[in-house]
């Protein structure tokens, strides 16, 4: 195996994310008052789950070099029919799940086709169907509610601990990027999506199945969105359509993309990357409660750090010798 | 000879007409169907007063779309926005409480908060080269954070000074609302600026590409960075007017104008890839989506069915004339 550089230098991103997470939660945990204990991991698994599944979501689409603004939308929107849905005994409940997750599929399906056959930049699109989704939301939950026979034993099973500590939610995770994420980047579709994200143009002239590429990316990414919507209903018991919540995970998703090491410029990065992005992402939110400072100041805490971890991809700069490349 | 037969409609046009763009006309077109559509369910929508009420709300929206035409023209975007607009309306309106020199510099203060955020924008994208997508979103955490911090979470109780009411609610010639005035010499600035500089020129030249801009001897990040202290000031600008119309500043001011501004500089034929686009067109955008906003709540339609159709009417407009290129 003489080809291990270039596997390094292509998991660079990810192994950064990575590194990034271990130190943070490192922090975290080290200053914890309760320390490295089974609870704490199980809360800061389950908060973190969700932007991970967002993030995952977001992922497909950038790496095809568009983006997803309405990944939010999708999530709200699921998590409003989820509360609706996922009712009755074990059966129905399941029923329910897949319900959630064919809504997901349709709305990523439905960002797809406007993208591919419209001709629309994906920016402007996701931004104009975002506002459809959370219509639909609005109508469905203008208020936090959930429906009276809400299955909460799936909800408890998902978010539960398994015995040894392991947090569910965790195990959730690495099922879905064994079942998905995996098979994706392995098959002659998920190496399209990221011959795409490279050169369009190229991609084309190679005979690449660009539509076809990009449709499973903008659909999978509606499905993982969906898969982190649930999550939110399972945890929370309840939907709500609250603008500020779909807003706020669009936007942490990026941020968590670019912290695991994935490309907004395409074809670079994957998935397990956004996962670790979007986990360090969490942890540093939280840094500051087991500081104990004041909770004023987490946005601005959560800020400015987001503002140096995007600088530090800056430092390769120094390694530009043409001042045309930085035009590239 | 049949040369004249063989060409495409556009070019049989009589010069004139050829030379209107065609998003232009449909959005003013489709702006003059909805005034219609609106006379037939009440005449009230076709009298002076309503009309010159929204060309007065049009005025914030307009403000600000033009500093997010000046960015997207570059083929950047500015994601800092809302809260841009919040860190302008508070920091006038917290100047206003500091005796009578804090009255007088209260607009230029909060003017120039907007710029020092813009200029941050401007030398993460220009100098540091980070997509503008994620700098402009860290810009915005961290100025909300800050605003947050100051305010403690809460509405500010400080409130606007009679400047910014004046201009923002006043009327000084015939009727017209002071608000408009700002947008038509803000807009007059701006064609000014697009059509008629060294620097306007380099906006578009940059936005179709750097590199090429560059090679031709053009100073392209100092262009970049002014592009964005031009947009935050002007978004603070709009949080002055927002704060003045409604006699104080509140968190979260900013976020209705994110996507309607990106909407109306997109619907007026500005492409979202840079390079292309009339001031014209964004006005038309403006007004567009004013009165589309306000007759559906004037219909009492909800809130959930606005969100809606207004996705739809963005997706359909663009199908209509913002399509790319098919990949050849």
């Amino acid at each position: 195996m003489s080809d291990w550089r270039y596997r390094l230098a292509e998991q660079r991103g990810t192994l950064l994310g990575v590194a990034i997470f271990l130190l943070m939660f490192t922090i975290y945990v080290s200053n914890h008052p309760a320390g490295f204990t089974a609870n704490v991991v199980q809360t800061a698994a389950n908060k973190g789950v969700l932007l991970a599944l967002v993030a995952m979501a977001q992922t497909f689409v950038v790496l095809t070099a568009g983006i997803d603004l309405s990944v939010g939308m999708i999530f709200i929107l699921t998590n409003c029919v989820g509360s609706y849905i996922v009712t009755g005994s074990m059966g129905t409940a399941l029923l329910g799940v897949i319900g959630v997750l064919v809504l997901g599929l349709a709305c990523g399906a439905l960002n797809g086709l406007i993208v591919i056959y419209g001709r629309l930049q994906p920016i402007v699109t996701t931004i104009a169907t975002g506002s459809i989704f959370y219509g639909i939301a609005l109508w469905l939950r203008p208020q936090p509610g959930s429906s009276d026979d809400f299955n909460s034993d799936i909800a408890d099973l998902m978010t539960s601990q398994l015995p040894g500590g392991i947090p569910m939610s965790l195990v959730a995770l690495l099922v879905i990027v064994v079942l998905v994420w995996l098979p994706f980047r392995r098959s002659p579709v998920g190496r399209a999506v990221y011959a795409i994200g490279s050169s369009e143009v190229a991609a084309y002239m190679s005979g690449v199945p660009i539509r076809r590429a990009k449709f499973a990316a903008y659909t999978l990414s509606g499905l993982l969105a969906a898969m982190g919507g649930l999550y939110f209903t399972f945890i929370t018991y309840s939907g709500v359509a609250s603008f500020a919540d779909g807003s706020t995970y669009t936007l942490y998703s990026i941020a968590a993309v670019v912290l695991g090491g994935v490309s907004l410029f395409g074809g670079v990065g994957s998935a397990v990357g956004a996962i670790f992005g979007a986990l360090a992402f969490r942890t540093i939110g939280d840094l500051i409660f087991v500081f104990d400072l004041e909770p004023l100041w987490q946005t601005l805490f959560q800020g400015v750090v987001l503002l140096l971890a995007v600088c530090i991809g800056s430092a390769r700069l120094f390694q530009v010798r043409n001042r045309l490349d930085l035009f590239a | 000879m049949s040369s004249d037969e063989s060409r495409p409609l556009m070019m049989r046009l009589p010069a004139r007409l050829r030379r209107v763009d065609p998003a232009v006309a449909t959005a003013f077109g489709c702006t003059i169907l909805l005034l219609f559509l609106g006379s037939l369910y009440s005449p009230e929508f076709l009298s002076p007063d309503y009309l010159l009420q929204q060309l007065k709300v049009a005025s914030f929206l307009g403000v600000i779309a033009t500093g997010m035409m000046v960015v997207i023209l570059l083929g950047q975007i500015d994601l800092s926005v809302p809260w841009v607009v919040a860190v302008g309306g508070m920091m006038a309106c917290a100047a206003t409480a500091h005796g009578e020199a804090g009255m007088v510099l209260a607009i230029p203060f909060g003017l120039l908060c907007g710029v020092a955020l813009g200029i941050v924008n401007g030398i993460g994208v220009a100098y540091l080269r980070i997509p503008s997508m994620i700098i402009t979103l860290a810009v915005n955490a961290v100025a909300q954070g800050l605003m947050v911090a100051y305010t403690g979470g809460f509405s500010p109780q400080d409130s606007a000074s009679d400047a910014m009411r004046f201009i923002a609610t006043g009327e000084v010639v015939f009727g017209i609302p002071n608000a408009l005035i700002v947008w038509v010499l803000i807009g007059a600035g701006a064609v000014f600026l697009f059509t008629r500089t060294t620097f306007g020129r380099a906006i578009y030249a940059i936005g179709n590409r750097e590199r090429a801009a560059y090679l031709s001897g053009i100073g392209t990040q100092r262009v970049v960075m002014i592009a964005f202290a031009i947009s935050g000031g002007l978004s603070a600008l709009g949080g002055v007017l927002l704060a003045g119309y409604a006699s104080k500043a509140a968190q979260a001011m900013g976020d209705p104008y994110l996507l309607p501004s990106i909407a109306a500089v997109v619907l007026g034929g500005t492409s979202i890839l840079g390079g292309r686009g009339s001031y014209l067109g964004t006005v038309a955008g403006v007004i567009l989506i004013t009165l589309l906003q306000s007759i559906l709540s004037v219909m009492q339609m909800e809130e959930f069915g606005r969100q809606v159709i207004y996705g739809v009417v963005i997706i359909v407009m663009l199908l209509l004339y913002g399509r790319e290129r098919l990949v050849r």
